[in-house]
Order: C-alpha cells, then structure tokens, then sequence
C-alpha cells in the first residue's frame, strides 16, 4: 500500500461540550455588549486589546501550555473548541492568534528559562501581540533564499534587511522572525538561518503598511536597520532554523481557521433561502454542507492524532490543501445560488456585503501559510514522488 | 505514508482506517480471501468468471455475507464495525460479487428478526424514490430499477410499505421479474418487478426504522467501497508513476503528476474521512436521526464527489493504458462511479440534506455540524 493515510473518526471528548458552551456564552455576551459584530467579517479595526484580555481571563489563551508559564494544561482538542467557535462567530482574535497557535508554541521549545517566564504568561493574559516574519521581497513560498542578515556583534546581532508580507506587525509587540547568520552550503542551501525572538516598537524597526485589495492594511513591509537582538534572544540551534520550521508545521496548518475563513457566507445563504428552499437551492447547500462536514471531521482528526503525540504531517498537509481549496470557492458558490434568493429575503444586503468580502479574501487562502504549491509538494513526498 | 511504493503484492490491512482498528480479525480475513482467490490482475483476464464461485465460497465459510446476522438467525453475528471493515476491503479490491448487497440485505432481514437463507442476496427498492407496497391479501407489488446483483441473487429482502406501516420481508427471486441491465462497473444492475408476490417470510419493521434509514445504511456502506477503490486508485497510480519513463525520466517527477497525484491523496483521504466517520457514526447511534442523517448523506455526497474527481486523475496519470480492458484500472475507477447511483445519488442526498439544513435554519447549522 502506498499510503497509509489515517483519518481516524476521532470525536470530541465530552469535555469539551461543557467549554462549547461557556465559549458561546461569552462571545454572545461580546456580542451584546457590542465588542464585535458576527455578520460582519470586514471590520475597520480587528484588533480588539480588551477582547484579548477577557479571553486570556477566560484560561482560553495558551491553554495547552504548562501552568507555570500561564497555561492550563488542557488538550489540542479542547483548544480547537475554542479555535472554531471564535472564527465561526467572527471574533476579532487577531491580536492574540498567531502568539497562542505559534509563537508561543515555538517559545515554549526554543526559549531560554527566563524569556519563557516573561513572555509566556503575558501572552495567556492576552496582552502581547506576534508577527511572524518570513517572506521577503526576494523570499516568498521558498523561505531559504532568506537575505536579512544577523550579524555577530558584542552580546548579540546585527539586524539589516526586510521582512514584507508580515501580518500585524502594526500592532505587535514581538516578532519571531529567520534571520541570515551563514551562507547556504552546497550541500545543503537550507543551512544557515537562525530563529530570533525581536522586540518590535523600538529604534531601528520602520514598519511601512501594505494596503490589500479587501481594503484591509493587515500586513506591513518591516525594514530593519542596524536592529540589536541580545544572544540570549536566539532561539534554538545557530543556523539549524530549518530543522524548526518544519516540525510545526502540522499544527499550523490542519486547525479550524483551514477551512472556516468565509463560513460565514454559507450560514447567511440558509438565512436567505428560508425553510423551503427550492431544488437547486437545497442541492447546492447540501453539497456544501457535506463538505463543510468533512473537512472538519478530516480537520478534528488530525487535531486528535496531534494530541495522542502522532506526527501527521502529510495529513494535516491534506487538509491545509483541501480546506483552503474550499473556502476559497465557498463564496463563489454561494454567489451562484444567492442569484436565486428572493427579493424580500431580509437579510439580502448583508448576504451581498459578504460575498463582496469574502471574494476580495479568496485569493489570499490559498497563498498566506504555505501555497497550494508548496503543500502539494509536501504531500507528493510523502506519496514517495519525490 | 512510511513504506513505500514498489510492493506489488497483497496488501496489508490499513491499520490506520479506525474502523479497521479494532476490527483487524475480520477484516483481515475478508483481505486474505481477496488477495487469494481475487486478485486484480487474475480476474481481469478470467472472462468467463470461473473465480467467482469459489471466491463466494470462501466468504461464505468464513462467515462474511452474514456478519450482520446474529447467530440465531443464521448468520456470523460480527459487530457493525467489523462488518463495516470489511466493507472498506471490499472496496479497495473492487469486489464484484454481491458480499456488500447480501450483508446489507441480511441486516435488513435481521431488523425484523427474519433468519436469512444460505446465498447471495441484495435489497429491493435500491432507490429511494422506488417503493413496493403490501397488499391487502398479504402479496407484495411494486417495480424497482438499479438493484445490484439482482440477477446473481437467490432471494431478496424487501421493504415495504402497506396500511399498517412498514414491513420487512423475504422474497424468493424466482417468483419475481427481473429485466437485466449491466452497470458502469460491469456488475449487474437489473430492474425488479413483483407483482403479488407472496413472500418467504414477512414481518413489520420495527418502530422508528424506515426507508431513509435503509437507504442511509446502504449509502454508506456504499461510501466505504469507494472509499477503498479510491485507496487502490493512489496506489497504483503512484506505482504506475515511478515506474513509467517518458522524456526521458520517471513521470513521478513531473510537477504537474505530483500535484495531481496530491489531489487525488486528498480526495481519497476525504472520502475516507467522510465514510470512516459516518460508519463510526451508525455504529454509536441509537437511531437514523438528524446527526447521523448528516454524517450518511455527507458521507454518500462526499464520497461521490471523490469518485469523480479521483478516478479522473488516475486515469490522467496512466494515460491510454489505463483505458484499455488489459489494465486493472477500470475496475476501481468504473466500480467507484457506478457505486455513487446505488441507495441514493450525491444529488439527490444534497437535496435531501439542504431541505433538513433550511428547515432548522441558519443559526442550527453550525451546532449540528459542531455537534459531530
């Protein structure tokens, strides 16, 4: 057999139902009280620091982490509760997602004692904000053409470059970023690049915005100029970052936010058709159902694999690919049926303000964390074809 | 995805398929009796099917076409999750005897406590919109069109709907009409006839059983097979690209072979994800309700979906070859297609599904999907 792939029908476990529930409590309390609007995705300002704080009151940040650095020592599984209800919702999780999915996770393996003890608590309080830096203007999808260098100085480095593409590096208060401390060797080209833990907002970082199509600025352009980072603030092995880089990786990509991106615009099409949709209505909402169905078991068995200490990593590639895939056409198959609604839906404007985002966001779902391309690959090689 | 390629060979049991998991005995010996007496290559050049008499003998000694019959009644009394196993193996060797249609037909017989008679059988109606009525006087009428195996079956459980509700019966296929047809996968596919039939044996359905909940059962059932003939599919076509040269290298080194290959590895990963997940679902269920309605009609709709997608680019990575008689793709590829008619199209569940979603409305939809 080529490929074993498993998709065990992992459930939930009951616990994590109890949480279902204090978890849509409180954002509808949110909702209430006006922190945020479920049916509009395109907000001006996504950032929302005392919505960050109520969550990380909530133990909902950093959840899976050690107690003595802030977390509660919960399962995979009961943060992807959390995870899929807040994006469902439309949360504004910004400021606090990329610190308690990845950076934190990263601190937590590469960090020395006292950073970890620092920073690790205040992202479970939900006061700190990451950016991760990885593109450049010459580096995209291939992150080992890295050019920004490190440069060994007394106690620390050297910062010269520019990291684009960076999301909320606007609003961050840290970033984790791969820096160049060697040439590539001709055995190996991915060696040479080293793991750094920056402080943002200080001399020597210019953070320029980038406007997008959605009207959005969520990503910058970082330029760093003669930038010190201390040696204590290298995180893991000099020049090994591309034996970090990967191991991850499953984490990042097979979560909720994989498929859930413009959910959205499925639930408000129901909203449109009302109880009694006719043919084609019903028939293209239950193919999406479908999908939708299975990309989350695929999506929630991987997250079960994960927690019972297994590397699916071609698995979670699959579902970064599929899921992505499909929330990049959700809106365009929603347009074709919402041209069928009938006029006095109530809810028709909200349904075409929607579309109207959600198809200016399909194009970057399929590019931002790792391109159709590059996971194809990484799905080939486990396939053996390469 | 450790283990690679080049084994040609039987294949071993997915010890990552959870409904295999615990299950590995059964399954195990349905693989072994595949490998054995039906392998790929063999039967595709045996016309006349001479293998498939001692291919159903050795199923039935081994219990399989009864493993949803309680011992009482006559069968294996293997539990639905090993059966369901087996319904994957079935799958990835593209089965063409009635082991799937007998073991639904005797889990049907065995919800009225009817036993069930030694021999193939297959369940009538096949189709969700087809229904037999019971008579007044006792005999069974109605016409079925798509029923597997039809013509290789010795009876036929029915279900049908009469004054009093549903009733599940036994039925002798001599006393019935059947007009042969051949499918997609070159299985027959007949439609069936009663007209006042009186069956072998009749009794009412229990409580809460209906048509939807056969059709639900067969769907999925369905959805492993393909699942596992979408299995097959990547591995020979991943074989197949390793060891086919052109311009002057391997075909597997193409970009473009590697990223439809990945899409066929993710199409056949959902498929098996949406099966494996709906059978677990039946498996734990007390009844055909809302949530396992959505996990069986998501798994047919889904499954379906891969068997196009799927079998088209295993066909595309094998080129002309794969479109002749000599090669073994077909059987997969055609058995996948033809399977996504039986008990239900994906369009017609999708229907079927988004009437339920719209009749609980927008706000209902995420807790039940959450709910799974």
């Amino acid at each position: 057999m080529t490929a074993a792939l498993r998709f065990d029908p992992i459930r939930l476990p009951e616990k994590c139902e109890q949480l279902r529930k204090e978890v849509r409590v409180f954002l509808a309390e949110e909702i209430a009280a006006g922190t945020f609007d479920p049916h509009s995705p395109n907000r001006e300002d996504n950032d929302a620091p005392e919505f960050s704080r109520r969550v990380g009151a909530k133990g909902w940040l950093g959840m899976t982490w050690p107690k003595k650095y802030g977390g509660q020592e919960r399962s995979f599984l009961e943060r992807y509760v959390v995870t899929e209800e807040m994006r469902v919702a439309n949360a504004p999780t910004r400021r606090f997602f990329v610190a308690d999915r990845q950076s934190g996770p990263v601190l937590l393996k590469y960090a020395p004692e006292h950073i970890k003890m620092d920073i690790l608590p205040r992202i479970c309080r939900g006061e700190v904000c990451f950016a991760i830096g990885m593109s450049e203007p010459n580096s995209g999808s291939d992150l080992f053409a890295a050019k920004t260098r490190a440069t060994k100085t007394d106690g620390g480095y050297l910062i010269n470059g520019t990291k684009i593409w960076t999301s909320s590096a606007h609003i961050a208060d840290y970033m984790i970023a791969i820096f160049r401390t060697s040439p590539p060797t001709k055995e190996n080209r991915r060696h040479g690049l080293t793991q750094f833990l920056v402080k943002m907002k200080q001399p020597g970082i210019k953070v320029n915005p980038i406007g997008q199509i959605t009207g959005q600025f969520e990503f910058n352009e970082v330029v760093f100029t003669d930038y010190f980072v201390p040696d204590d603030h290298m995180l893991g092995e000099i020049d090994g970052a591309w034996k970090q880089a990967t191991s991850e990786l499953a984490y990042e990509r097979s979560g909720p936010e994989r498929f859930l991106e413009t959910y959205y615009v499925l639930t408000e099409l129901v909203r449109a058709v009302g109880k009694n949709p006719d043919t084609r209505s019903a028939e293209g909402i239950g193919r999406l159902v479908a999908q939708v169905h299975t990309m989350r078991r695929m999506s929630v068995s991987v997250a079960g694999m994960l927690q019972a200490g297994k590397e699916p990593v071609v698995e979670a590639s699959i579902v970064k690919d599929i899921g992505t895939v499909w929330e990049q056409q959700l809106p365009h198959r929603v347009r074709d049926l919402a041209a069928f609604v009938e006029e006095t839906a109530t809810n028709r404007e909200t349904l075409e303000k929607q579309l109207d985002f959600a198809i200016k966001t399909a194009p970057k779902l399929t590019i931002q964390g790792g391109t159709t391309e590059v996971l194809r690959g990484i799905i080939a090689r486990g396939l053996g074809l390469r | 995805m450790r283990g690679q390629a080049e084994r040609a060979g039987p294949k071993p049991i997915n010890k990552g398929n959870a409904v295999a998991e615990s299950e590995n005995i059964v399954a195990e010996t349905a693989d072994k009796i595949f490998a054995d007496l039906a392998d790929a290559q063999t039967i595709n050049h045996d016309k006349q099917g001479t293998w498939k008499a001692p291919l159903w003998q050795a199923l039935t000694e081994a219990g399989l076409p009864l493993s949803w019959v309680h011992d009482d009644l006559g069968g294996s009394g293997a539990s639905l999750a090993e059966g369901f196993a087996v319904l994957n193996v079935a799958g990835r060797h593209a089965i063409a005897v009635p082991l799937a249609e007998t073991m639904l037909a005797g889990w049907l017989l065995a919800k009225a406590k009817i036993a069930s008679p030694g021999g193939e059988m297959t369940v009538v109606p096949a189709s969700p919109k087809d229904r037999i009525t019971l008579n007044a006087d006792g005999s069974l009428s109605g016409r079925t069109r798509g029923v597997p195996f039809a013509k290789d079956a010795k009876h036929f459980a029915v279900l049908a709907s009469g004054n009093g509700g549903l009733s599940i019966a036994l039925v002798d296929v001599s006393k019935c009409r059947i007009e042969a047809g051949i499918g997609l996968g070159g299985d027959h596919s007949d439609t069936v006839t009663l007209d006042h039939v009186q069956p072998a044996a009749i009794r009412p359905a229990p409580d809460g059983f209906d048509q939807t909940a056969l059709m639900l059962m067969g769907g999925v059932v369905r959805s492993l097979q393909i699942a596992g003939a979408l299995e097959s599919m990547l591995d020979i076509s991943v074989r197949y690209s390793n060891e086919r040269v052109a311009f002057e290298k391997k075909i597997s080194k193409f970009q473009a072979v590697q990223h439809n290959l990945a899409r066929l590895a993710g199409e056949s990963a959902a498929a098996l994800a949406a099966a494996t997940s709906a059978a677990d679902a039946i498996v734990h269920a007390t009844s055909f309700n809302d949530a396992v309605f959505l996990e069986a009609a998501s798994a047919k709709i889904r499954c379906a979906e891969a068997a196009e997608k799927g079998s088209g680019i295993a066909h595309q990575v094998h080129g002309a070859i794969g479109f002749t008689n000599e090669h073994i793709l077909h059987r997969y590829s055609l058995r996948a297609l033809a399977w996504r008619d039986d008990y239900g199209s994906e369009s017609y569940w999708a229907v079927e599904l988004g009437k339920r979603v719209a009749e609980r409305g927008a706000d209902e939809l995420w807790p039940l999907v959450a709910s799974r």
